[in-house]
């Protein structure tokens, strides 16, 4: 493929992780990031659609509930039917369940507080476009920011969930062990990152984008970035 | 009209001073704008007087007081603006949405300036939330004096629970209104003492980011200019906040007041600070200010008066919540999340296009005359005509001063004094566990302290650093203020809040450039109250020059008193210090074992205010010991050299809970232990191992270094005159203290689960 990986950054009003998610991004000599209004109809030829951190539309009725209905999202869901890859961090993976792109649903966090730390992940999937720069059950430490992080599903959802491997990353501790102590906000089987029946949809609690540069603490987010730059460079 | 300037918080004399001006009687809506515009909130009439005596200007100041917020340079063309304000009485109130409005406040100041907001910082202080050891010990309280507290009486505010109640709605109005603006909450302080009980402080500070070209300032200007509304609609709440609420003490009426509180939304503001930087970077407004205590009339009326012009204003076109608001009511509204801008009518097209796109409301509501005059018409009718200058140049209060009865000018007699009440191991366990010491992991936890991608020293430390993507410098930030001190000397006090906020940027490597500050007082209308004002403000104005350092910003909060009873005087120093690359930084945790552990600095601690003294004897008496400015400065320009140099993998200021605390905190953050003898150190006194260990003073920070680089930590001390002592090692699993025959040896999972739990074990109850 000739020319860099295009990145579209969805901005809803009250999104605020946008900025991040690009700067993050812009890291990467191979990606070039740009934002994509929350009015448009357009993707203007995104490889990858990331649906930042934020509070889209003050989540004063149920996070997402409302960003959902954004014209941009019918574009989105589109893409994501035609296999095009969609990264929701946050906010952006509490759209994607409201969208019923991904399944299962973001409550309050059990502690009803707001957590902003760091955390520790298990990968548990390393054969995806968004994580195959890590090594399978590799424990990296990315940063959670929420109030509403819960993720739970019902009886039936679960075990699809797990019959397909659809867990991506799970909340553990320093040594990997996936444990209730370790379950920062109440998580479903410590579900921290869930992809799509069809692989190509990625939402997730935790903000790789913010761990992309060591002045600010670690780099464990760089590899998820990385892999949807190799996948996008080697299907082009 | 007579009857009414009285239940508007006016007194008879500026009621006839108002007809004096206004050359009749005043209409209903001009005694409404001048009982604001004219309140202690937004007149400073008790302070303005003494203000003058810091120093605002500098190479750096690109703006001083007297602005929605001030500016200084930050080089590479960038430019740092920064305020703090108050928000105690609507937080009393009503915590949740007092404190998120106080937050949405002190952002709008800065994206006011063209600033966008980088980080926030908040200072808190609340009554007990916890027993102190000495509760369950015997021991006679001390007695209160002049209109101000002892440590005993927690009468107004009722009991812990409700402090409590405050402290955690107050927290998770701060995390809701910055988290949802995407900007990080990095730093602040909380103390917890009875003085608060009845009247908490929630002072909110924002430092912001701007180019040197989008700078903007509050001046109206361009006869026939247009004046633009836009964010939120207007609605009846906080009618009155600013004279009401924030000008008056507390009595039994506290819970009328809630409808004089705002409901905050930072969704639109969110917006309203997007567009409002879009429009900025396009230059598309001449002048701008955002909209706080007494609304449109003290907006439009400050842009008029600074632009040396007139303002009409045409209530009848403000879009309202309330269809049936009386003109008098728009104009002092406080409805949070609106700004007034003045906009060429060439401009005006793109300004409703952009507010169109960002879906917020956007209205022509008047125009820049030249009659130097604020007019207010409704449908037509001229319902107010009020010179602009006079009502932003409110009448200046002078009261008799009179130094509070418990203000004494000796120490407390430490021969005549109580003996330690427990071993030192359980005294070092309990301070580090007490509310004011402990951890404040689960205050900043709960704020997104990340968000912008800047947050290099994240909070637990001295200061937060934050990196400036553009050029790769640091910026360090931090508040001090201690109140329980500025009571028993608030001159001593008001250098030490200086000095120590100073100290706390130094120790990250960071030359402190500018304050911002918040001074929290009683009724200003009483001699003792007047007295430690005068005297706080000159002490911080004295340390302020003697580092030169400018003010350039700041806010007063006065009334604070509930039943008569005022807070501890609490003037709240925010710093921000510039290092020059951001890789220099140095945190307060001891990073290697076998590093040696040393104490910059030598000055004699006391027991005089400190929280040993409150805590196990039940009593704030005494007198601080002052700030040596000079002995200060030095310390911290080696300070900062030494991190500079890369001669220091740790720095940390020794201030609550003495030398023992900041061995103990330095530990508990590097998860090391340490081997120290203090014999020989400043202010030992016999049979008193508990000053040494826990007693508190200025001037001292606590380092540690690799063996090899010791010999040029002592030649930089050296070459300053600056006293430098080895205090031990870093290494085990103890914090091992030697003191002469005393020796304590304290594990650090002990200390770690007395300091990481005290604040969650205090609200536990």
């Amino acid at each position: 493929m000739s020319g860099k990986v295009r990145f579209g950054v969805v901005v809803f009003p009250g999104s605020n992780c946008e900025y991040d998610a690009a700067y993050a991004l812009s890291t990467f000599p191979e990606a070039e990031p740009f934002y994509l209004w929350h009015k448009e109809r357009d993707l203007k030829g995104a490889h990858v659609v990331v649906l930042p951190g934020g509070f889209s539309y003050g989540d004063y009725l149920r996070t997402g509930a409302i960003a959902r209905f954004s014209p941009v999202m019918q574009e989105v869901a589109a893409f994501a039917a035609d296999g095009g890859l969609v990264l929701g961090i946050c906010n952006g993976f509490q759209i994607l369940a409201e969208a019923h792109m991904l399944p299962g649903a973001l409550l309050r966090n059990r502690g009803l507080k707001f957590i902003c730390h760091a955390q520790y992940l298990r990968v548990e999937r390393t054969d995806t476009p968004f994580t195959r720069r890590y090594s399978p059950g590799q424990v990296i430490q990315v940063p959670v920011n929420h109030n509403e992080g819960n993720w739970t599903a019902g009886a039936e959802s679960l075990e699809r969930i797990e019959q397909e491997k659809l867990v991506v990353f799970r909340y553990c501790d320093a040594e990997g062990n996936v444990t209730d102590a370790a379950n920062p906000n109440g998580a479903t089987d410590n579900v921290a990152g869930l992809l799509s029946e069809g692989g190509n949809v990625l939402g997730m609690m935790p903000h790789p984008e913010r761990v992309c540069e060591s002045v600010l603490g670690g780099t464990d987010g760089r590899g998820l970035f990385g892999s949807l730059i190799d996948t996008v460079l080697e299907r082009a | 009209m007579s009857e009414l300037y009285a239940d508007l918080g006016l007194t008879r004399d500026e009621y006839l001073r108002i007809c004096d001006v206004q050359g009749r009687e005043p209409t209903h809506v001009e005694l409404a704008v001048y009982s604001l515009m004219w309140s202690e909130h937004c007149g400073y009439k008790h302070s303005r007087p003494f203000l003058g005596r810091f120093p605002t200007a500098g190479e750096r100041v690109l703006q001083g007081p007297g602005e929605n917020a001030g500016i200084v340079d930050i080089g590479g063309g960038l430019a740092v603006a920064m305020k703090i304000e108050s928000h105690n009485h609507p937080s009393a109130v009503e915590p949740y949405q007092g404190a998120a409005t106080g937050v949405g406040g002190i952002l709008r100041d800065i994206f006011a300036m063209g600033a966008r907001p980088i980080c926030s910082l908040d200072s808190l202080r609340f009554g007990e939330i916890a027993p102190l050891p000495v509760d369950t010990a015997a021991s006679a309280a001390p007695q209160g004096a002049g209109g101000t507290p002892s440590v005993a009486p927690a009468v107004a505010g009722g009991g812990m629970e409700r402090q409590r109640y405050l402290f955690e709605h107050v927290v998770a109005g701060i995390g809701g209104y910055g988290n949802c603006m995407g900007i990080p909450t990095v730093a602040g302080e909380v103390y917890f003492e009875d003085a608060y009980s009845g009247n908490c402080l929630v002072n909110a500070m924002t430092v912001g980011l701007v180019r040197h070209e989008h700078i903007v300032r509050s001046r109206a200007a361009g006869v026939g200019n247009h004046v633009v509304l836009f964010g939120s609609k207007t609605g009846r709440d906080g009618i009155g906040g600013a004279s009401v609420l924030a000008s008056q003490e507390f009595d039994e009426s506290l819970e009328e007041k809630r409808p004089s509180v705002q409901v905050g939304d930072p969704f639109t503001e969110k917006k309203l600070l997007e567009v409002c930087l879009e429009l900025l970077a396009r230059r598309k407004f001449v002048a701008l200010q955002d909209l706080g205590a007494a609304g449109i009339a003290s907006s439009s009326s400050e842009m008029a008066a600074k632009g040396g012009v007139g303002i009409d204003i045409h209530t009848d076109r403000v879009p309202l919540r309330e269809a049936d608001m009386a003109p008098w009511e728009i104009m002092i509204s406080e409805s949070q999340e609106r700004m007034l801008a003045v906009v060429t009518p060439a401009d005006w097209e793109d300004v409703a296009a952009a507010c169109d796109r960002w879906d917020l409301d956007c209205t022509i509501v008047g125009v820049v005359t030249d009659t130097g005059r604020l007019r207010v018409f409704h449908h037509g009718e001229l319902v107010g005509d009020m010179p602009a200058r006079a009502l932003a140049d409110a009448p200046v209060c002078t009261v008799a001063q009179e130094r509070p009865a418990h203000e004494v000018d000796q120490p407390v007699e430490l021969a005549a004094w109580p003996a330690p009440q427990a071993p030192p191991e359980e005294i070092l366990l309990d301070l580090l566990g007490s509310p004011n010491i402990a951890s404040r992991r689960w205050i900043w936890q709960q704020y997104d302290h990340q968000v912008q991608l800047n947050t290099v020293l994240l909070p637990g430390g001295d200061a937060a650093v934050l990196r400036i993507k553009q050029t790769g410098v640091g910026l360090a930030v931090c508040t001090d203020g201690n109140g329980r001190r500025t009571y028993l000397d608030p001159y001593r006090g008001g250098k030490e809040a200086v000095a120590e906020a100073a100290r706390n940027v130094s120790c990250t490597g960071a030359a402190p450039v500018a304050i911002t500050n918040c001074l929290n007082f009683g009724n200003p209308e009483k001699g003792p109250i007047a007295s430690q004002f005068a005297r706080a403000v000159e002490g911080m104005a004295e340390a302020c020059k003697a580092f030169g350092i400018p003010v350039i910003s700041g806010n007063v909060s006065f009334y604070n008193e509930s039943f008569g009873q005022a807070v501890y005087p609490t003037p709240v120093v925010g710093m921000l210090g510039l290092m020059p690359a951001v890789g220099a930084r140095c945190g307060v945790a001891f990073r290697r074992e076998g590093d040696v552990v040393l104490l910059l600095g030598d000055t004699a601690p006391a027991l005089d205010g400190s929280e040993y003294q409150k805590r196990w004897f039940g009593r704030v008496e005494g007198r601080i010991p002052d700030v040596d400015l000079a002995a200060e400065v030095q310390l911290q320009a080696v300070v900062r050299r030494a991190i500079a140099e890369g001669l220091l993998r740790s720095a940390h200021d020794c201030s609550d809970g003495g030398l023992a605390v900041a061995l103990a905190e330095s530990c508990l953050a590097g998860g090391l232990g340490a081997r120290v003898n203090l014999e020989g150190i400043a202010g030992q006194a016999v049979g008193r191992y508990d000053v040494t260990l826990f007693g508190e003073g200025p001037t001292r920070v606590v380092v540690s270094a690799a063996p090899e680089l010791v010999g040029d930590v002592r030649r930089l001390c050296e070459e300053a005159g600056v006293p430098c002592r080895v205090l031990g090692t870093v290494g085990g699993n103890s914090l091992a203290v030697q003191l002469g025959a005393e020796q304590v040896a304290i594990p650090l999972p002990a200390m770690r689960d007395a300091y990481e739990g005290g604040l969650e074990r205090a609200l536990a109850g």
